[in-house]
Formats: structure tokens, sequence, C-alpha cells
């Protein structure tokens, strides 16, 4: 049985079963990833561009060593910079594509609706790697499987996004994902920071974290831009910090533990503080090694559903 | 040898005469000789059959962006007036954001008299002067010029006039003259960066959104200096349901106010971006079916004066691009009859007469250029069928652009030929 659509665009719509086998999948990848040999066979012959019209080290990275450990050929095309025709490049890259005869298109750019739009234009299987704020699902999927891997289930599970939740891909695609696998979901944050109507998408809305942290299980701390306090946002990052960071001050008065996790990079002692981050109950170092299983799966998956 | 044209057995209806009735129509040279219930065609007479069929007062697209000077890869005076007059209209008024913009009288001389000689000037074309120089905000552009020269009213479209103390003095200035200031009505700060509504639809796509009140905040303030300059003042494109109510409010105190609305405004939400269609982009985007339902309500009841267009073209390049970079609006010419038969008629929202109102009799009031269906006068007539039922083909346009939400919409009534300056087009 495989994914039941050849695209992955989003979490927003994805049938719990297709969450389901990916989260699945991704338990055996992490097992290749702990052996002494990383390397499978399963994508040799098959090509896969990354198309990374936004900078992002870390994801791009990660999709990189997904891809290699999969043995797939591996082409990336970085176009960030050329801010002017942003548009007319993605259109050319997309005949690229087409002409290249490349089998998957792993795409990150500042637009949504970036993925979708290659699914209309390219033969190839689409993997949405952020495309603006709209959704990063394998964000969302890695987190998930890090929460399933220290809770053992996702149902019922009390989860808090944390931050600037109007400009955050990966609260949305969290938000989707975990409400299709039967979480609790609330956010947290200034109301300038909070999109409008965002509660009929099922979520409790927080603006007072100490109020969260006794409901919650887990914790989703977003990195604050520093550009959305230019943009009149928010006042400072001081205050960012003393009304919504999470501290171990904060967390010591709750009579459980609280699992942390960040999508990275952190600005330390703003949304997180340091001791809490490198703390026991944060998994954010997980996170980073569960990226690569749960791309490997989505790889395997995508690329060998017909 | 006189050109004769008898028009016969058409539904004629005319609002402003209060008339409803088949009648056959004579014109002679352009000029409406004779309309009775029945008359025998005379020798060498062209006879147009229109049994079954509605006419109407020509209809005006009063909010239609040409594109010249300045952007004819996206439409020329000749493309766009061809649409015009395959729409069902014979005459537009052309929006100034062009380049140069119309704030010279010299520019408005130039697109009347294009307008006069491509497509045999089936279409007349009405000029929209800028408020100020260059549409920058700063400074009144030569108004009375350009009312001398033909402007019909005056307007920066594509952006608000935003400055208080300018726009006062426009509608102090332009009421000299009893023209229209015509206000694309948005608060710029509220705006920066929106793409599509801001709701619940945004939130879900993670689009940067454009607030309703962004738009009311516009209305409220200039219903305010209306009143106070006791000028004139029209709504472009009105777009939310607390807009309607604040035109329905101001009508009532008697403030000189009117408004029009798009087709795509009562017949599309802020759902259809979720294709991430770029055609489905334009400023002010598609809002909610709560402000579908307030625009219904305020057609019926006279608050909205005028369906226009908004006719916006760009070409598939400058389309075909991310949802971000595309640029803002939609070609509507084509589509307009259809949508508001299929969206207003045959829903009766709106009575026929009600409809013939909207596109011909007030639109033409407000930018003072009516005319009179009777013996005597020149005929300008729209001809439409409210029974075909047929599918948009965007290819099949006489625009130059394409940039259409509604392909394959398949909608009821249409447009089926104009008469204007004596020339019949029928297609
Ligand atoms: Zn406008």
């Amino acid at each position: 049985m495989g994914l039941s659509s050849r695209h992955l665009l989003g979490l927003d719509g994805a049938p719990k079963s297709d969450i389901e086998l990916i989260l699945e999948t991704a338990v055996s990848f992490k097992e290749i990833l702990g052996r002494p040999i990383k390397k499978v066979p399963t994508l040799q012959g098959k090509t896969i561009a990354n198309l990374f019209f936004e900078s992002s080290t870390r994801t791009r990275i990660s999709f990189e060593l997904a891809e290699r450990r999969l043995s797939a050929d591996v082409v990336n095309f970085s176009a960030s910079g050329s801010s002017v025709s942003k548009g007319e490049t993605l259109k050319d890259t997309a005949r690229n594509i087409e002409a290249m005869k490349i089998d998957m298109v792993v795409i990150r750019h500042n637009a949504a609706g970036t993925a979708h739009f290659l699914t209309r234009v390219v033969q190839a299987a689409v993997l949405n790697a952020g495309d603006g704020c709209h959704e990063h699902p394998t964000q969302a999927l890695l987190d998930m499987y890090t929460l399933k891997e220290k809770f053992g289930s996702l149902e019922g599970l009390r989860v808090c996004i944390v931050g600037d939740i109007s400009h955050s891909r990966v609260a949305r695609s969290n938000i989707y994902g975990l409400r299709t696998m039967g979480a609790k979901v609330s956010v947290c944050g200034p109301a300038t920071l909070i999109p409008r109507e965002i509660e009929k998408l099922g979520v409790e809305v927080y603006h007072r974290i100490d109020d969260v942290l006794p409901k919650v299980d887990a914790l989703n701390v977003l990195r604050i831009q520093m550009e959305r306090q230019a943009g009149g946002l928010f006042p400072s990052l001081r205050e960012y910090n003393r009304f919504f960071g999470v501290t171990k001050d904060r967390l010591e008065k709750i009579d459980h533990p609280i699992t942390i996790m960040h999508p990275g990079p952190i600005n330390r002692d703003v949304e997180l503080s340091a001791d809490v981050a490198d703390g026991p109950h944060s998994v954010i170092l997980d996170q980073v090694l569960n990226g690569v299983a749960i791309r490997m799966a989505v790889l395997y998956l995508l690329g060998t559903t017909q | 040898m006189p050109k004769k044209y008898l028009l016969q057995g058409g539904r004629f209806i005319d609002p402003s005469t209060h008339t409803d009735s088949i009648l056959d129509i004579l014109i002679v040279d352009g000029v409406i000789q004779s309309m009775k219930p029945s008359i025998a065609p005379p020798s060498d007479c062209e006879v147009i059959d229109l049994r079954g069929k509605l006419v109407a007062p020509g209809f005006i697209d009063m909010h239609v962006h040409l594109r010249e000077p300045g952007f004819e890869h996206k439409e020329t005076i000749e493309t766009g007036t061809l649409s015009a007059a395959h729409g069902g209209f014979t005459a537009v008024c052309c929006m100034p954001n062009t380049n140069p913009a119309i704030d010279d009288e010299s520019i408005v001389h130039f697109v009347h008299s294009k307008g006069k000689n491509v497509n045999n000037g089936i279409v007349d074309v009405f000029p929209i002067g800028a408020v100020t120089k260059g549409r920058k905000g700063k400074e009144l552009s030569s108004i009375a010029e350009l009312v001398q020269a033909g402007a019909v009213g005056l307007s920066d479209d594509g952006a608000p006039v935003y400055d208080a103390e300018i726009m006062r003095r426009a509608l102090e200035y332009a009421s000299m003259y009893d023209v229209p200031i015509i206000q694309h009505c948005e608060e710029p700060a509220l705006v920066q960066g929106g793409v599509m509504n801001e709701g619940l639809v945004a939130t879900e796509l993670g689009m940067p959104g454009i607030p309703p009140v962004a738009e009311e905040i516009m209305i409220g303030r200039d219903v305010q200096l209306t009143e106070y300059t006791r000028s004139r003042y029209h709504v472009a494109h009105i777009s939310t349901a607390g807009s309607v109510g604040l035109v329905r409010d101001a009508k009532k105190k008697g403030v000189r106010i009117t408004c029009e609305v798009t087709p795509h405004h009562f017949t599309l939400t802020d759902d259809a971006v979720r294709s991430f269609d770029t055609n489905t982009k334009m400023n002010p985007p598609l809002r909610t079916q709560t402000d579908i339902d307030a625009i219904k309500l305020g057609l019926r009841d006279g608050t909205i004066d005028v369906i226009a267009t908004d006719h916006a073209p760009h070409s598939l390049d400058e389309k075909e691009v991310d949802y971000l970079q595309a640029p803002f609006g939609i070609v509507g010419l084509e589509t307009a009859i259809g949508l508001a038969i299929t969206e207003l008629v045959v829903t009766k929202i709106l009575s026929l007469a009600q409809l013939i109102e909207k596109f011909s009799t007030n639109p033409r009031k407000i930018i003072g250029r009516t005319i009179e269906t009777r013996e005597g006068e020149l005929a300008n007539l729209t001809f439409m069928d409210l029974d075909a039922v047929w599918t948009v083909k965007t290819s099949r346009f006489k625009s130059k652009s394409k940039n259409s939400p509604f392909e394959e919409r398949t909608l009821k009534g249409k447009a089926i030929g104009i008469f204007n300056h004596g020339i019949a087009l029928v297609y």
C-alpha cells in the first residue's frame, strides 16, 4: 500500500492513513541510520532536484542527506538572491526540470502555493519543503514522529505551538497533521502574531504562556524572526522573552515534565532559554536525526508510488 | 443611400421610461425613426431578427483598464473596445493608470480620438482623468482642463487618494464641474504586502491578508469629506459587507455617493484562492460569502448603483508567476453580462429592469452621458439572449489578455450584439 497522492504538498487534508504510513516507514529508516553503513539502494537510478529559492542550510542538508542515503542522484538549484525575477526563474526552472527528465522535485520557496504550481507544470513528483508561510509538511511529520517516539501515541496528546503563528509554515503543517492524528492543539503568542480566525481550525488560542503550560504535554517553540519587531508586530525581544519565552523558571512551576521541541535555529534566551534547550526534556537533537529518517521515508514512498 | 436597419421583435426594456414591450425598431443612418409593435420592413433594409431576445439601452462599463498608452502588451484601445463590443458594451470609461497617466488634456484627446478611430468607433471611450499629477497623490492634476477635454470623472484608481487634505480639495474642485471623484478605497497602511482577503482562508494558506477595514476606513473618511464639501463621490469596486452598510447609511443621510461592484465580487469568495490560481488575485480581493450576501442585498435595494468590471488585462507571462509576485486584476468585459444574468437575474435578486439600470441607466447618469431611446435619437443598444447556456473559453476572448478565473464556467445568458453610431455588431 502506498500514499494516496504522488506529491507531498502539505498536511492540510492529508488522510490519516498517509501520515501513519510515513511515520511507520520512518521507523525502519531510522534503524538504518543507526547502522555502520547507512546507505540503501532504494532510489538508485532516480534523479532528485532540490530547488531552494530561499536559503535554508538545515532543511537542504537534511534532504540531501536523505536522498544520498537512498542512493538517488541529486541536483541542487539554489536560486535565492535573484529576487527580481523569481517568478520567471520558477517557470524557467520548471521547464528545465521537465527537459532533464528529473523524477522528483523538492522545492522551497517564499510564496505559498509554489509547490502546487509546480505540479501543474512538471511531470515529476513534487515534495514541498516549505512554501511561504503556508506548509512545511516534512517538518511537521518529523515533529509528530518525535512526539510519537516519546509518548507512544499522538491520540489525545496536548501540544502547544508557541510564537509567531502568523508567519509559520511549521505551525500550520503541525496544526493540520496533529489534528488529523487526534492530538489536542493550542497556540500561544502575542495577539499580533496569531492569524485571524485560527480558532476555526480547531485550536485553542492563548496569549499567556503561564496559562497554557499546565495544560500541555509538549511545546513546539518557534523561532522568532527579528524582522517582525521591525515590522511593528511586537515591541522588543526583551519583552517577548519576558512574556513568551520558555524558561526553566516557568517550567519548574509545572508539576509534570513538558517535552520541548524547536524547528531550529534557536535564538537562545529569546524564545527558549539555553538551559531548557539543552535540558533533559528537550528533544531538539532527536528532531534533527528524525528529520533525515522522515525525509527518507517520504522520498521512498513518493519515489516508489506510481 | 441611407443605411436602414429593422430590429425585429425584440423585448425592449428601458427603466428610465418604464418601458417593457415587444417592439420593432427602425433605424435610419443611426437614428431611430420608429419604434412600434410592428413595422413592415422598408426596401433596402437589413433586418435583424431579435424575436425572443432582449433589447436595452446601450450598456456601459464605467471601470475598464485599456492599458494604452504604455502597456500595449496587455491591451490596446483597439483590443479593449473590441472586447467591450463582444461583451455587449457600447461604451467604456477607461482608467488613467496608463503610462503616461491620463493627467493631462493631451492624453485625454489621444485616448478619445483613438477610441473613435478603432473598430469604426462602435464603442464610445470616455476617459477618466487622474485626480493627482502622475497619480502620485501629492498635487491636484489639471482637473478643469481634463474635464473640458472630455474626462467624465476623476480617479487615481489602482491607488487611493490617501491624503485627506488632497482628497478634500479634489472633491471641492471637481464639484465645480459636477464630475465624480471615483475612489479606489484602500487605506495603504493597513494593506502592506497583502495579496488576498484577511480571514480564515488566508490564515489557512499562510498568505498576507488585506483586511476589510482597509476599504471601510477609506469609505468612512471619504463619506465625511463628501458630506462636508457637498460634493460628489463614487466608490469603485465595493467589496465588503461593511462598505455596503456605510454607503447605504450615507445615502440615507443624503450624501451624494454612488458605488459600483464587479461581477467577480458577487460571484466568487476567497475560497477560490485555494487553487493558488493567480487569476484569483485582484484588488480589492475576493471576500467571503457574508460579503457576497450583503452585496446582493445592496444591489437589490439600490445601495449599489452600478455593475462595472474593473477589466484589468495582464499578459500570461505576468500572471504565470508565484502568487505573491503576480499582479492584481482580471479581465471582465466578456463575462460580465453572463455572470450578472446567471448570478443575479436567474436567482431573482434583480429584475431585468434593475439589471439594465446597473449596466446602463445609472452609470451613464453618474458620468453625465445619458442616452434616450426614442424616435429622433441615436440608436445606442445592447442585445441579449437570456436563455443561452454557454461555457467561458478565454481563448475566444477578443481581449489581448486571457487572465480570467472563469475559464470553463457555464453561464446562462449573454450579450449577442450591440448597435451604436449606425453600426450593428451581432455575434
Ligand atoms: Zn481599483
